[in-house]
């Protein structure tokens, strides 16, 4: 899919600088230790081409890979009032904000757009564990209330990528507020019945698996990730025993009946474009290389 | 026995003191200490009232979690008639961390549903310290269900430390349970009142207490996360727990001006457990109170009353 180059993307898609990574650097696998040159991991969306290990993705680089052509716009999301606790441990809330802004170009942990898959109009969200561990407070609340109403209004199903250590304890009772907050969302959504996607990506822990993340109407999640409410450290100090090997990991929660599916990373596209079809009773997808959708729209019916 | 927190350690030196002089002069009738030990018991009740006038919010958890507080069971016990527990998940088994069933308040049928940890050794290892397994949740979701069904207020009593981390309550997928609950909690067109009566820990707190109302009672606490666990996080070291629970605004005073509760219920001098008939008491004119304030809605006038409300949370903060 060369072509997209050809298009310029929606501006808002460019609002925050994106993160620039040098061309020639290697990356090693943190599983099999393989040394991967960048652009072939990126290309392959962080997944290790060696052992199939998936690293994290920020949420730009995945809507880059679910679009078509990599176009979308950014839903825009309401701010929260800034540090409404005056929270501080031993840095304040608003310097650790900056900080997470500045090397992720990111406004919060959560991104929400629009677009196209496989010419199946959805809204999409994806948390951004690169972001303070894609932590929940007011604006991931906000994220998934404002993903929500745009998918009323414009009819579409809503796919989330979910991927958090928890709660923003800088928020304190507000991030747990979230639980509530969110789930209010995902009701309008379902009642206006409307598919609503999840897709639990590593790892997707705390107040977010107990709230948004487990009331898709299909769970998928990516292999290998780490989907629990209490943490594998926490548990082991509690009972003193060593749990099993795999214990909260995507497969054992399929095996353990919490998961419809386990997709890999590079197969989900495909798999989501199929079942948002079917749950919408939209005829099969059209496989291959598309043309961008506004040449589409300006070319009359022929292609499909 | 009084069961003294580490901060009323003076308290315990005097009433100690003045114990002991009545002990010793029971034991010899020409010994005459009333006089002495009345005013003992006046510099006590005076350093009780200072002790609680301004307690920090580590020393409200403290309390929060004190071993003789009033239990939910204690709440049921003397505000509910024709209390009849209804048990178990229909898939699992019956959680003891969690109470619930038919009962009347006020003459009125409603479904009560608490956490209830236990008071003693025996009962609290079987409560499981009031930590909710997948099981509870989903007992409580059950019973939710039928109250909007049969058109029966919801009350439940909120005091948790959270959700309880075993492994059993993972594989059973206690995120999903929480979830559902809290999910659940916004669905039914009947009221749904709550009371944080002592700890409102995290996940396992927000999947009873997503009310219409929701009141906590002066010392008690409702938080993300525990000030320990946030102190081991935020500063590498649990014995931060002070500086945490400062930082986290998870006392009843600050959670009003969060809008996240609604009412603080006063508790008597030195603490719930001190007067628990006072305590219960002030907690049943709260119920009484909220569902009173609900009177004129119905159906789904009540879940949009809800819906609203978290929808709204959070716009204004502490400074508002
Ligand atoms: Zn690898």
């Amino acid at each position: 899919m060369n072509w997209i180059t050809n298009y310029v993307r929606p501006r808002i898609n460019s609002i925050f600088s994106r993160r620039e990574v040098p061309e020639n650097l290697w990356t090693k696998c943190d599983d099999c230790g393989t040394m991967l040159f960048h652009r072939e991991l990126s290309d392959n969306q962080n997944v290790c081409t060696s052992c199939g290990h998936h690293m994290s993705i920020t949420p730009r680089a995945r809507f880059k890979a679910l679009f078509d052509g990599g176009i979308f716009s950014e839903v825009a999301v309401p701010e929260p009032m800034a540090d409404p606790l005056q929270f501080r441990d031993q840095k304040k809330y608003p310097e650790r904000m900056k900080a997470a802004q500045k090397s992720t170009g990111e406004r919060d942990a959560m991104l929400v757009a629009t677009g196209e898959i496989g010419r199946t109009p959805i809204v999409a969200a994806a948390q951004d564990f690169s972001f303070m561990g894609g932590s929940m407070g007011m604006y991931v609340g906000n994220a998934i209330i404002a993903a929500a109403e745009e998918a009323v209004k414009l009819k579409r199903p809503l796919v989330l990528f979910s991927a958090a250590g928890g709660a923003r304890m800088q928020e304190g009772i507000l991030s747990l507020m979230q639980m509530p907050r969110s789930t209010v969302a995902i009701q309008m959504l379902k009642e206006a019945g409307l598919p609503y996607i999840v897709v639990l990506t590593h790892p997707t822990t705390g107040g977010v698996t107990a709230s948004y993340a487990m009331l898709g109407d299909v769970q998928i999640a990516e292999p290998g990730a780490l989907i629990c409410f209490a943490g594998p450290r926490v548990i082991e100090q509690t009972i003193r025993e060593k749990l099993p090997e795999g214990f909260q990991r995507a497969e054992y929660l399929l095996d353990h009946g919490m998961l419809d599916r386990v997709t890999p990373r590079t197969k989900l596209r495909e798999e989501l474009i199929t079942i948002i079809r079917m749950l919408t009773g939209q005829t099969p997808a059209v496989w291959g290389d598309l043309p961008a959708p506004e040449a589409a729209a300006a070319t009359p019916t022929s292609a499909t | 026995m009084t069961n003294y927190l580490d901060f009323e350690r003076p308290l315990a030196e005097i009433e100690g003191k003045a114990e002991e002089l009545r002990a010793m002069a029971r034991q010899n009738a020409e010994m005459d200490i009333e006089a002495e030990a009345a005013a003992l018991d006046k510099k006590a009740a005076d350093l009780l009232v200072s002790l609680y006038k301004d307690l920090t919010p580590w020393r409200k958890c403290q309390v929060a979690r004190h071993p003789d507080r009033p239990h939910c069971k204690d709440y049921i016990e003397a505000l509910f008639t024709e209390y009849t527990p209804l048990a178990g998940d229909r898939n699992f088994a019956d959680d003891h961390a969690v109470m619930g069933g038919l009962a009347r308040f006020n003459d009125t049928p409603v479904m009560v549903i608490g956490h209830e940890k236990g008071n003693d050794t025996k009962s609290r290892i079987e409560r499981n310290f009031g930590m909710a397994r997948p099981e509870g949740y989903r007992k409580a979701i059950r019973l939710m269900d039928m109250a909007h069904r049969f058109g029966l207020p919801v009350i439940t009593l909120v005091d948790t430390p959270g959700a309880y981390p075993g492994k059993g309550a993972e594989e059973r997928g206690q995120s999903e349970a929480i979830a559902r609950s809290t999910e659940k909690c916004l669905q039914v067109g009947v009221p749904l009142v709550s009371v944080i009566i002592g700890e409102g820990g995290s996940g396992g707190a927000v999947a009873f207490a997503t009310a219409n109302r929701v009141a906590m009672l002066e010392h008690s606490v409702y938080s993300v996360i525990s000030p320990e666990g946030c102190a081991s996080i935020l500063w590498k070291d649990a014995e931060k727990m002070r500086e945490a629970a400062e930082a986290l605004r998870l006392t009843a005073q600050d959670l009003r001006k969060l809008g996240v509760a609604d009412r603080v219920i006063p508790e008597p001098v030195g603490g719930a457990h001190r007067d628990k008939q006072k305590t219960i008491k002030a907690v049943g004119e709260t119920i009484a109170a909220m569902l009173a304030e609900l009177s004129d809605l119905k159906g789904k006038k009540l879940i949009e009353d809800r819906r609203k409300k978290y929808i709204e949370m959070g716009r204004k903060g502490l400074a508002a």
